[in-house]
């Protein structure tokens, strides 16, 4: 089942540099995104919906605070060993 | 009305008849049972077909209205995809069991009866066992095994709730029936909600659905959630309750993914990810929340069994599928991993992907109802998805660390199924028309506004960027080859300690009343009734030759032969009378 990589061909992000360019398109991406929100005309259900940027602090928020208390708190909780059932 | 049949019929019998068919004509006919299937299902007008009575009741074979008939569309369309992927299999039970579990989904969405919506109902459990057992790996077999039980347990309640429900009203009509407080309406609805995944109930699904064969999973993805999700959305629209559970479920299982490794387990939690927001789509019960419930289910269907039809082709060329064990896979297989992103963008609703179009549905009718904190659980689902099935699915698998493994690419079935529902992502995403068409109440909502891309996109972005600084920084948890304890720890775990309880218990009792009874009073009633006639004989012998004048040895050796010859029982008649006699006076005076 192991097939050690025997080829020697490059893929695209063997390449040094290339995951560099992807999160530097990430990057800018992300400045356009708090950019372009100067622009858009908003009509919120909610007041906080209207915040300057509100959505991407609730998204970064949102995942950080995923994380950790999956990684910190329901974790320590739950796991067992692999062969816990049997 | 001659010429088109149930629905239903169509899979039940094809799918029964198909082991007949062997060789290179296999695959056309089972490709051409969803065909002929849609052809007839297209031919059915609207209204109430094929009714049948039985004793004093009207059974319904084909209750057609907006409702039913999307979910008729969406169930061929995904058998055909989930056949197409299935077809290198050569298991015929797999076969039978794939057709027969899509036939009876059609039957529970057909069903205008309780009775017959019943017995579709519990069809669906039997036949979706099989594409569990099929894989016949130990893990399989008692997670199959679990999952019959929970099921049936499930089916009872709501044999139960339907019973008490028609005996009130009169009626097997299945319409509305809404919590009205009596217990029959409360067992109907739990038994939807086991169906449904609600928290709690749920574990069946995480256990059973990463443990089916890697064709069957695409089958179960599919039909039994969706199934109760139909039920709610006819019985229960608008139930207030519907709008907790649902967001319940929105939020819990991405914990539980986010620490999976098992990374078709990981879709397991995110499918009941994304009933939830089906489920609260209902419980607002408004026609937008409705509508973006129905929608949500058929865009769902697609990109969930696009996401395991994914991971099946992996597990299916490595033999693999623990995150700690892939990584790297976009080498050699491309177009899998391309596949896998649009069924991820389609999850994470990004937009022009398909998710887009029916999440914000959901979304803003829980906006429009004014709900602050479900649509705050609702939004942090959105991002949580987008993590967990988002990014971490195609990661882990195709980018990550390389594990060096140079699979090849995936049989072209699979490759054209994984296509053709690619496909269908991304113009349900990119053209919603069709799909708002289909949808039970006139659709007056436009997903492709400024400000709802601008927010969707921003939310996506950014919980991206917390995936990478969380990855680079060595925060993000690392998988680890574990297993992780939910619900069903209750009867897996529980079950043992339960069964030690009545172990002790019972087996207690058992050997307790095998001292007292069995060892004790038995023994000593064999004793005394073996030794009672020696007892009394010479309980009124010896008095008796004492009086006549026999001492010493000679009343020993009188003794000993009597007790040997009523040992023996062959004492003499004399002996005999007079011991009959006693035994006769005793039990006169006994009674």
């Amino acid at each position: 089942m192991h097939e050690k990589p025997k080829d020697d061909r490059e893929y695209l992000f063997d390449k040094p540099g290339s995951v560099k360019k992807l999160l530097g398109i990430f990057f800018t991406s992300l400045v356009i995104l708090l950019i372009i929100e100067i622009f858009t005309k908003k009509h919120p259900h909610f007041p906080w919906e209207g915040w300057a940027e509100f959505y991407c602090v609730y998204g970064f928020v949102a995942c950080v605070v995923l994380v950790i208390v999956a990684k910190y708190i329901l974790r320590p909780l739950v796991m067992r060993r692999e062969d816990y059932y049997d | 009305m001659i010429d088109t049949v149930p629905p239903a019929f169509i899979f039940i019998v094809a799918g029964l008849l198909s082991p007949l068919i062997k060789g290179k004509w296999k695959s056309a006919y089972l490709l051409a049972v969803p065909v002929v299937g849609f052809i007839n299902l297209i031919s059915i007008p609207e209204g109430t077909h094929w009714v049948v009575r039985f004793l004093e009741w009207d059974l319904v074979f084909g209750r057609m209205d907006r409702l039913s008939l999307i979910f008729g569309y969406i169930f061929h369309i995904i058998s055909f995809i989930a056949i197409l992927y299935a077809l290198h299999v050569k298991d015929s039970v797999q076969h039978v069991a794939g057709l027969v579990y899509a036939g009876s989904a059609l039957g529970v969405v057909c069903a205008g009866d309780l009775f017959t919506f019943f017995i579709f109902w519990e069809m669906l459990t039997v036949a979706s066992i099989f594409l569990i057992w099929a894989r016949k790996t130990k893990a399989a077999q008692s997670a199959g095994f679990r999952y019959l039980m929970v099921h049936a347990a499930g089916g009872l309640c709501l044999l139960a709730g339907i019973v008490m429900y028609v005996n009130q009203t009169g009626s097997i009509e299945f319409g509305f029936i809404g919590l009205d407080g009596t217990a029959a309406t409360y067992l109907i609805f739990l038994g939807f909600g086991l169906n449904c995944a609600w928290p709690v109930l749920h574990p069946w699904l995480t256990d059973a659905y990463p443990e089916a064969t890697i064709t069957g999973t695409i089958f179960l993805s599919a039909f039994t959630t969706k199934c109760a999700v139909y039920a709610l959305a006819r019985g229960f629209p608008g139930t207030e309750a519907l709008i907790w559970i649902g967001a319940i479920m929105t939020g819990f299982p991405i914990f539980f993914a986010v620490i999976e490794n098992d990374l078709r387990r990981v879709l397991a939690y995110s499918l009941i990810n994304q009933v939830g927001f089906m489920v609260v789509g209902i419980g607002i019960g408004t026609h937008l929340g409705m509508n973006g419930a129905i929608a949500h289910a058929f865009n769902d269907i697609l990109f969930k069994a696009l996401l395991f039809m994914s991971m099946g082709a992996v597990m299916y060329r490595t033999g693999k599928i623990n995150g700690t064990a892939l990584g790297g896979l976009y080498r050699t297989m491309p177009l899998t991993c391309i596949f896998c992103m649009v069924g991820a963008a389609s999850i994470s609703a990004f937009p022009l992907f398909s998710g887009f179009v029916s999440k914000s549905m959901v979304m803003d009718a829980a906006g429009a109802g004014n709900m602050k904190l479900v649509w705050f659980v609702l939004l942090f689902a959105s991002a949580g998805v987008f993590h967990h099935a988002g990014i971490k699915i195609p990661f882990f698998a195709f980018f990550g660390h390389d594990s060096g493994m140079r699979p090849k690419e995936a049989p072209l079935n699979m490759l054209l199924a994984m296509g053709i529902t690619a496909f269908l992502c991304i113009f349900i995403g990119s053209f919603p028309g069709p799909l708002y068409s289909l949808l039970p109440y006139p659709v007056d909502y436009a997903p492709y506004t400024m400000p709802h891309v601008v927010a969707q996109t921003q939310i996506l972005f950014f919980s991206a960027l917390a995936f990478t600084l969380l990855l680079l920084a060595g925060i993000y948890p690392a998988e680890m080859r574990c297993v992780n304890i939910d619900a069903d720890w209750i009867y897996r775990k529980g079950a043992r300690l339960f069964y030690f309880i009545i172990d002790k218990l019972f087996n207690g009792v058992n050997r307790l009343s095998d001292q007292i009874f069995v060892k004790g009073l038995a023994g000593f009633a064999g004793r005394l009734s073996r030794r009672a006639p020696e007892i009394l004989a010479l309980g009124t012998l010896v008095p008796l030759w004492s009086a006549t004048g026999t001492t010493g040895e000679k009343l020993q050796d009188r003794i000993a032969k009597a007790r040997a010859a009523l040992d023996t029982g062959s004492s003499p008649v004399g002996i005999g009378a007079a011991l009959a006699t006693v035994f006769l006076i005793v039990v006169f005076l006994l009674l």
